[in-house]
């Protein structure tokens, strides 16, 4: 049961990694592909690491996986903000 | 099947980190090969769990990956303001090429002559009970060679000493690095308020679990510097100027505490830096916490760089 | 499990290929620094693969990059700014580009720009 719900979340979040890299690839504006990367990417590592989470050993270890994707989304979140606003005024500077 | 999957996983991991090296050296302009670089890092971590060496990954995460890429980055935003960053981007360095190969080359021989040691080497898995600590790592760089963990405190001191001066007379007295300023109540302020806190349990976290456990002083310091140069790149703290007796206590802490303990032991137990063995413990986890303190504080000041006033070009 | 496991962090470091295209190319400099962020995101989720597949402690790895993985791009959008030490959001955006006037095809226009400096290959 366990093994088969870290083959399902893991398989989900391979999904959304090739998912962003494609975006990250074909979207056309500096804008779009930023909007691609930082959500799907972060959506598939979430999802890899509730999949691990299920064979974890103890529930420090599940407290460990959890603080690491609360880590990514917070990094990931300022991070999008951030370099979209210093896109934005490299344009408007240059 | 498994085995086949491991060998697979390498090799992926290899053609990228081989491949992200050669797009640092290879592609023009400053920016992309730093970015390069910073990718460089993160790969390397990657490599180094790979390859068991967790302590080391440990160390390649919060440099490589954090600090590095600050430090790279602040440099090429300062050439491209100084309009000198597309000079750099001219002509071959031989040179340069010439010692990369001639280095690469001689770790390659070495490689294929140095027998291979065997893990953990038996004279450590014999010696190891008597350390203090169940970390092997942490046992080699406090106990068996402390010496050499001695020095190199000391280097990063006189390092730090070199930047600070490069800093001008009239700008002694003002605080380290340049006077960093974000908007009030804006993404980057809350940030630097938030992150900070995390990454301080994560950094004693590291050097607590460091007696057993992967970790110790030079993860958790850079952890800790890391952390603590996002509070000020947010402008949530202020970097002290050179002087303040507190923060030049915090630098010679780790040294300092370090060499008592070399000299306590030339007096108790026969010989400099000899932990005494029923003391090895609670000395080795003193010494650690002493030096993450030294650490954390001169890298952190080691990236903010010597004290410039506003306007300085 | 663990063949499972490792396919899907050979899957993930493929796709972290696709990101290091988008490194090489830019054009924008913000282009280059999110793609690294792509890679740090999945090197992340590889050593959380890797905590399973060989050793738990590889998750303080993962714990320790995630922490660290903005302070590149904080570096980044500092030097960005005019005094290389402020905050993109410290001075509203000019207004013509505001995010309201932004079309496609005026994206376009200054990913054109941008990429010009790359292409200048010979006149060295």
């Amino acid at each position: 049961m366990a093994d088969l719900a870290t083959l399902l979340f893991t398989a989900l979040g391979l999904v959304f990694f090739a998912a962003g890299t494609v975006g990250l690839i074909r979207f056309p504006d500096t804008f779009s592909r930023l909007h691609a990367l930082t959500k799907a990417d972060n959506l598939g590592l979430g999802f890899i690491a509730l999949g691990v989470a299920f064979q974890a050993e103890s529930w420090a270890q599940v407290a460990r996986i959890a603080l690491i994707w609360v880590l990514a989304l917070l990094a990931a979140g300022a991070v999008a903000q951030l370099v979209a606003r210093a896109a934005l005024m490299r344009r408007g500077g240059a | 099947m498994t085995a086949a999957l491991g060998l697979a996983l390498d090799a992926a991991l290899c053609a990228l980190i081989l491949g992200v090296a050669l797009a640092v050296v290879a592609g023009r302009g400053v920016f992309r090969a730093v970015v390069f670089f910073i990718v460089y890092g993160l790969l390397a971590a990657v490599a180094w769990v790979r390859l068991d060496a967790v302590n080391v990954a440990l160390a390649e995460a919060a440099i490589g990956a954090g600090l590095t890429g600050v430090l790279l980055l602040a440099a090429h935003g300062r050439l491209r303001r100084a309009e000198a960053a597309q000079d750099l981007a001219h002509g071959m360095p031989w040179s340069a090429a010439l010692a990369g190969g001639a280095l690469a080359a001689a770790l390659g021989w070495a490689w294929f002559e140095m027998p291979i040691p065997v893990e953990p080497g038996p004279e450590l898995a014999e010696a190891l009970p008597r350390a203090g600590v169940g970390n092997p790592v942490t046992a080699v760089l406090l106990n068996f060679r402390a010496w050499d963990t001695l020095l190199e405190s000391i280097v990063l001191l006189a390092a730090l000493i070199g930047v600070w001066m490069l800093a001008r007379e009239g700008d002694w007295r003002e605080p380290l690095g340049r006077p960093q300023h974000a908007r009030p109540g804006g993404v980057m302020a809350g940030f630097g308020r938030v992150l900070p806190p995390v990454g301080l349990l994560v950094g004693v976290w590291l050097v607590w679990a460091g007696a057993d456990h992967p970790g110790g002083a030079f993860q958790g310091g850079t952890v800790l510097a890391a952390v603590g140069l996002v509070a000020v790149l947010a402008g949530v703290i202020r970097p002290p100027w050179i002087g303040a007796p507190l923060w030049q206590g915090a630098l010679v802490l780790g040294p300092a505490v370090f060499l008592l303990a070399g000299i306590a032991g030339a007096v108790l137990a026969g010989g400099f830096l000899t932990l005494p063995e029923g003391f090895a413990k609670p000395a080795i986890v003193t010494i650690e916490v002493a030096l993450t303190v030294s650490i954390a504080v001169t890298l952190a000041f080691l990236v903010l760089g010597p004290p410039e006033a506003e306007g300085a070009g | 499990m663990t063949a499972w496991l490792s396919f899907v962090a050979i899957g993930v470091l493929a796709s972290l290929a696709g990101a290091l295209w988008r490194v090489w190319r830019g054009p924008a400099p913000a282009d280059r620094m999110m793609a690294a962020q792509l890679v740090g995101t999945g090197g992340v989720a590889v050593l959380i693969l890797l905590a399973a597949v060989q050793d738990w402690a590889a998750l303080d790895v993962a714990v320790a990059l995630a922490l660290l993985a903005a302070l590149a791009a904080v570096g980044f959008v500092k030097a960005g700014t005019p005094d290389g030490a402020g905050d993109p959001e410290e001075e509203a955006p000019p207004a013509d580009m505001q995010l309201s006037a932004m079309t496609p095809d005026a994206a376009a226009q200054v990913g054109r720009t941008r990429r010009d400096p790359d292409r200048r290959r010979g006149d060295g």
